[in-house]
């Protein structure tokens, strides 16, 4: 699935190295309209070659974030920089910075060729080399037999990679993507997904993505920035983001979560084994919970443990130790996904804990049903303390 | 549900006021008779007559270029004022703005014609030609600004932005991007233009002076002397020359309407 990239994007961190310059800088950025603060004092950095995500709701600054670097929008206080040059005053149009538009905004009376040929042609290259460019821009997205139909004769799918086209075409320092797949339906999204990637990594390019879509941020993503009322909650690599995120905010933004509220009660226990975290114990309304993590409040006080579904075991059998991690209950509702299936289970205590179970074995052969009592366990490391 | 006959008589008694009086003007320019209201056989004589009818040709050649140049001019403004209504929805004295870009589709033309010769006469302005193509100007480009002003609302901002991020700067973007597509718009609005100068008649006999008579106050003048054929003959014309221009719009709307639908067959099929 991941093709060649996998091994290549994993190597790929000048976020952890301190002598890396950042290619593009937010410092202390703000924007308000009136009363409506967009973007609140927003410090960022983003490096050379990275694909980069802004991932958060409708309304959370994401998007004035990207056009202010596009230079659609000044910052009300605050410097961008890129590649340590400020960008403030300097207009959209004479910005190394392209961007794919959510609406694709193709020019609908140019025919594609021409409008992927508009941003060459402002430069004032020659003929010949724009038709160059052209054909090469028409054949990495693969529309090489429809460069002579307008838009509107185009399918979501086609106009989309037009709209990609012709944003790359100035090989653009920095390309912004708004909302780039928004419009196309999952099967489509998933293959654009991965050409986008692989484009980006043949470019070489810095990509810049605004997106609602968590399962789309954390595909093409090398970092995601979860954004929350026009500050940045998390700055991370998609597998942080959902194994450890910071906050309750950005836990259940990302994929699904149990959070279940308690006190802590204990920290340093001894590991597990050497080489492992401290073990400390929290507990929640008379469940009692060990997690494998450096404490991060102190005993007493109130903390939320965050656990993934799928992490969480599911059984009809009781566990050989139901003393801590484990809970009993009963299967309250499940939601069939296909590849997995989800299990509500309400506690004794009537909580809800969510256990996702992979579906390896056919429908007709899975025990647990309706109304099912069954115990819930989950290992030390399952889960995580949040303290905010 | 079929009609009934209340409904069908409504709809006869409708048309027939709206068309008889025309079918009859029409009708009566191919008379014979010099009498108007007695039949007395086809003939094209009202038609040479006029070709030779001097005043009557001047006055549609006046006609002619009042409403051209009107037309074109009150287009440019008229766009100029649409874009300023779209596209800065806060500068100071927008309201007043608003408002005085309106007025004139709701003031009574003898009001309109009355203050512009008031205007004129207190300026000392020779009325002729130009006075006329000023003042059919400030009235036309209400309606062009209007028309405009309603394509620019529904007009995609995002291409501008595309196009200034694509490195081209604001002027260039406006006459590559936006003016082509606000083109049909824009065409309309002269048309219309061109039509309420072609049949205007209160604010012409306002703002007019000598030497510069056009159609319309050339036509009302003759009838005030009695209806002639020649007058049915011109006014033949014009419904003919107005039916044309009816007919070509709504068969380029016609074939542009079948072109996007061609061009969603084009795009279903790409897809598959």
């Amino acid at each position: 699935m991941a093709k060649s990239l996998g091994p290549v994007k994993r190597k790929f961190s000048p976020w952890t190295d301190p002598s890396a310059t950042p290619f593009i800088r937010f410092e202390n950025v703000t924007k308000t309209y009136g009363d409506f603060t967009a973007v609140d004092n927003l410090t960022l950095d983003i490096y050379e070659r990275e694909f980069f995500s802004l991932l958060g709701p409708s309304g959370c600054g994401k998007t004035t974030l990207m056009r202010m670097l596009a230079g659609f929008e000044e910052p009300t206080s605050g410097r961008i920089l890129l590649q340590g040059q400020d960008l403030a005053g300097v207009p959209p149009y004479r910005r190394p910075t392209n961007m794919m538009f959510q609406s694709y905004a193709l020019f609908p009376h140019m025919t594609v060729e021409k409008n992927i040929a508009f941003g060459l042609e402002q430069d004032g290259l020659q003929k010949a080399d724009i038709k160059a460019r052209v054909e090469e821009m028409l054949k990495l997205v693969k529309l090489e037999p429809f460069a002579k139909r307008k838009p509107a004769q185009l399918s979501g799918g086609q106009r989309q990679r037009v709209a990609l086209a012709r944003s790359l075409a100035k090989q653009p320092k920095v390309l912004l993507l708004d909302e780039p797949l928004g419009a196309l339906d999952r099967k489509l999204r998933e293959e654009t997904q991965f050409e986008l990637m692989d484009i980006q990594h043949t470019l070489g390019l810095t990509f810049l993505i605004v997106t609602h879509d968590q399962e789309e941020a954390m595909t093409v993503s090398d970092r995601i920035a979860v954004m929350d009322k026009g500050v940045i909650v998390q700055v991370a690599t998609p597998a942080e983001i959902y194994e450890a995120p910071n906050c309750r905010y950005v836990a259940d933004f990302i994929g699904d979560i149990n959070i279940l509220e308690g006190k802590v009660t204990a920290e340093g226990g001894a590991p597990v084994s050497p080489g492992h975290p401290p073990v400390m114990t929290l507990v929640s309304e008379g469940l009692q919970i060990a997690v494998e993590q450096e404490c991060p409040a102190a005993v007493g006080d109130a903390v939320a443990f965050a656990v993934r579904p799928e992490k969480v075991r599911i059984s009809l059998d009781q566990p050989a130790d139901t003393a801590v991690n484990a809970a009993h209950g009963e299967v309250w509702d499940i939601g069939y996904l296909g590849d997995f299936s989800v299990f509500l289970v309400k506690l004794d205590d009537g909580r809800i804990i969510r256990a996702a179970q992979a579906n390896v074995s056919r429908l007709v052969d899975r025990p647990i049903t309706y109304g099912d009592k069954v115990w819930l366990k989950w290992p030390l490391d399952a889960g995580l303390v949040l303290t905010r | 549900m079929k009609p009934g006959r209340f409904d069908s008589t409504v709809l006869t008694f409708c048309f027939a006021f709206l068309y008889l009086p025309i079918i009859i003007l029409v009708v009566y320019s191919f008379n014979a008779s010099k009498l108007v209201t007695v039949w007395g056989g086809f003939s094209l004589q009202w038609y040479r007559s006029l070709w030779s009818n001097e005043s009557l040709m001047d006055a549609a050649w006046v006609t002619a270029r009042v409403g051209v140049l009107s037309a074109t001019i009150g287009t440019v403004l008229g766009t100029l004022a649409a874009l300023t209504l779209v596209r800065f929805p806060r500068f100071p004295g927008r309201i007043p703005f608003t408002g005085m870009i309106y007025a004139p589709l709701v003031m009574p033309e003898v009001i309109t014609g009355l203050s512009m010769l008031l205007l004129f006469v207190a300026l000392d302005i020779d009325r002729g030609f130009w006075t006329v193509v000023i003042a059919h100007t400030t009235f036309t480009m209400c309606y062009v600004a209007i028309i405009v002003q309603s394509r620019l609302l529904t007009f995609d901002r995002s291409l501008e932005e595309a196009a200034l991020d694509l490195g081209c700067p604001p002027v260039k973007t406006f006459f590559k991007i936006t003016l082509p597509l606000i083109l049909p718009a824009i065409v309309s609005g002269w048309m219309l233009a061109f039509t309420l100068s072609l049949d205007d008649l209160v604010i012409a006999s306002f703002t007019t002076g000598p030497g510069a008579t056009t159609l319309p106050i050339k036509i009302y003048s003759q009838v005030r002397l009695g209806v002639t054929p020649e007058i049915n003959a011109v006014c033949t014309i014009l419904i003919a020359l107005v039916t044309t221009g009816v007919i070509i719009a709504s068969i380029s709307a016609k074939r542009a309407e079948l072109r996007r639908i061609h061009d969603e067959h084009v795009a279903l099929r790409g897809t598959s």
